[in-house]
């Protein structure tokens, strides 16, 4: 017997009504999500990360948008179904989510305190001091010093990389089973960005948390996630566990995107390889492979008919005619 | 030594700004460089590293006299240019240009971008008249922009044409220092990968030196020929690119390289990383003694009195450390 998957998503597919015409920012994405797994959302702006995430949790705002999947089943839950007062049970207790910018996400006039001690008491149903308790407890767990005296901190008063620790306290204070972080370490410095990498990893495997990692940094999903989503113009362009993907990548745009980034030990780098062109316009319909028209490895079949989603290994498929093998790198160990 | 002069010789620079607090408050400043040092050969590439806040922008700025330094020297081909009145020096920012990081926000929103690089003509009273058409198509073809383009205006272009106008304007006056503040940041990786390409490739046909300002480790190490790593304020180690990457002295270097990421999954596991305490102390009120002591992992007691000096490890190489021996 194979457990059923904490989430699942097919055929996710989100469009926005703008002046210019319709904007099919998520196109046809499907994946599974197992407990506790790590997996990486990886793409540059506008392929649709975000959206896929903020489709998922029911905060495409509608209209303009309009969310359209076969299935979205979170733990045995039909998300599309669900009224909206169902899903504000859901967010935040269940699924929570951590965003680039915590300013934004936190009440500038709001104690720290009195924002984590809110979730408490409106999620786990917990009284005053219970939830005071309980916010002293989670300052403490996200590595913020003298937690007692900062309940009645106001987020100004913190730093950046102390606020986005707040934000993880207040995201893991249910216990959810799913936490989607979206670029969530993006406008930290890197020293800051490693503290919070190594909380969110610690954190999330000691309560099990399953997590959505969004990021346009390899790097980070190389170090982060079990499997990655590679995402171009809407579309899962390859997906596979994270080994195969970064050493075996399958697809035009993935290797595009290893090759386009620098690297801090230099391995294998004379020169950057660039993908030439820009993104595609996510208005104009789009018949064959989207990344066609900046491909280094673009076949004939290419221009004919849109690409199979290949199996290219074990859990690794990939929407893309070329055989990449000859462009593998090798692995380090 | 018979060695070439240096294009630019910076000399003990400091930019402080004061801090004002009205009233009987005590007046401070923040110190954001103070007493910065280092020289750059002709051509080559000088990358300021470091994090928010650690004064690498604010150097570029006073190197350009955009930000009048509060103290120092800033020799560029021989002349002081701290000590230039406001003509001359307008005409030595002709051989001097700088490139943001924000390039959309560089550009007037109302001009189309062939005027734009046009206006720069003018400033400098370059090519005037009939030249003037045929330099600006030269002008765009170097940075790889479509001659159509130049009735564009800024914001019908992506962020890696609007790059490569900012640079194209950098270019027009035909300078021959840039200063590129975190030229690449905002950048897709993909795009990142053409700019970074074309800074390199204009570097080699023009002679360009550059000082490249950025908080990405990664890039720089593609970019640079030296590598000086700034934190609150000061330069903590500078060497030559690969003495830098190979062998950082300092614990800040240090812990800086090992926070970067690499796209690399089993590398990327085995690293052993020095995960730094804290935050970034306040500026107004730097520890005294070695700035970085306060999240240092080997700080001893000694490390509280006195600013580190320069120690010099190899030629061209130098570390503030007096762990580091």
């Amino acid at each position: 017997m194979t457990a059923a998957p904490l989430l699942r998503v097919r055929n996710l597919c989100t469009e926005f009504a703008t002046d210019q015409g319709v904007v099919r920012a998520v196109d046809g994405v499907s994946f599974d999500l197992a407990d506790g797994e790590v997996i990486g959302l990886v793409g540059e702006s506008g392929s649709g990360k975000s959206v896929t995430a903020l489709s998922i949790m029911r905060l495409v705002p509608e209209p303009p948008g309009r969310v359209t999947a076969d299935e979205i089943t979170f733990d045995g839950l039909d998300l599309r179904r669900m009224s909206e007062a169902e899903a504000r049970e859901i967010r935040g207790a269940r699924i929570a989510m951590i965003f680039q910018d915590p300013m934004k996400s936190l009440n500038p006039v709001l104690t720290i305190g009195r924002q984590l001690t809110e979730t408490l008491r409106r999620h786990l149903k917990l009284d005053g001091q219970a939830a005071r308790r309980r916010a002293v407890e989670l300052l403490d767990m996200v590595g913020i010093p003298s937690a007692e005296s900062r309940l009645a901190a106001y987020p100004h008063q913190f730093s950046g990389g102390m606020r986005q620790r707040v934000m993880i306290a207040i995201a893991l204070s249910c216990n959810p089973r799913l936490l989607i972080a979206d670029e969530a370490t993006t406008a930290l410095d890197v020293t800051i960005q490693a503290q919070i990498i190594d909380l969110v990893k610690r954190l999330t495997r000691e309560l099990g948390t399953a997590v959505i990692w969004i990021s346009h940094d390899l790097g980070v999903i190389a170090g982060m996630c079990d499997r990655v989503n590679v995402m171009y113009a809407g579309r899962i362009a390859e997906t596979g566990p994270i080994r195969e993907l970064f050493y075996r990548p399958s697809h035009g745009y993935t290797l595009g995107l290893m090759g386009s980034t620098p690297r801090l030990d230099g391995a294998g780098q004379d020169r950057l390889t660039p993908i030439d062109g820009l993104p595609p316009n996510l208005i104009d319909p789009i018949p064959l492979c989207p990344f066609l028209p900046r491909c280094r490895f673009a076949l004939d079949d290419c221009r004919n008919r849109p690409p199979p989603d290949r199996d290219v290994g074990p859990q690794h498929r990939a929407s893309c005619f070329a055989d990449l093998t000859g462009h593998w790198r090798q692995a380090a160990t | 030594m018979t060695q070439v002069p240096p294009i630019l010789r910076v000399e003990d620079l400091k930019v402080h700004f004061p801090t004002g607090r009205g009233g009987f408050g005590r007046r401070g400043a923040i110190r954001a460089v103070d007493g910065v040092s280092f020289s750059i050969a002709r051509g080559k590439t000088l990358a300021l590293v470091g994090e928010s806040g650690c004064g690498k922008s604010t150097t570029g700025f006073a190197v350009l006299m955009l930000q009048r330094p509060t103290a120092g020297r800033v020799v560029f081909d021989d002349v002081d240019l701290c000590g230039l009145d406001g003509a001359t020096l307008r005409r030595a920012r002709r051989r001097l240009q700088i490139v943001f990081q924000d390039s959309a926000a560089s550009l007037n929103p109302r001009m189309p971008i062939g005027d734009i690089v046009a206006e720069a003509l003018d400033i400098h009273g370059l090519h005037p008249g009939r030249a003037r058409p045929q330099r600006i198509r030269r002008l765009f073809d170097l940075v790889g922009l479509a001659g159509h383009l130049v009735e564009r205006y800024p914001h019908e272009l992506s962020g890696g044409q609007a790059q490569r106008v900012a640079i194209c304007r950098a270019l027009a006056v035909e300078p021959e220092l840039i200063v590129c503040d975190e030229p690449v940041s905002a950048l897709d990786v993909s795009i990142q990968a053409q700019i970074v390409n074309l800074l390199q490739d204009l570097q080699r046909e023009l002679a360009l030196t550059y000082i490249f300002i950025s908080h990405d480790l990664s890039v720089v190490r593609h970019v640079s020929d030296q590598v000086a790593v700034m934190y609150l304020g000061k330069i903590v180690e500078l060497g030559d690119k690969e003495t830098i990457y190979r062998t950082p002295l300092h614990p800040y270097t240090k812990a800086l390289m090992s926070a970067v990421p690499i796209p690399d999954p089993d590398l990327e596991r085995a690293r052993q990383r020095v995960i730094l305490s804290g935050d970034l102390p306040n500026p107004a009120n730097p520890p005294s003694g070695c700035r970085f002591r306060t999240r240092c992992p080997i700080a001893i007691a000694a490390c509280a009195e006195t600013d580190p000096p320069p120690h010099a490890v190899s030629a061209g190489h130098w570390v503030k450390c007096i762990r580091v021996v």
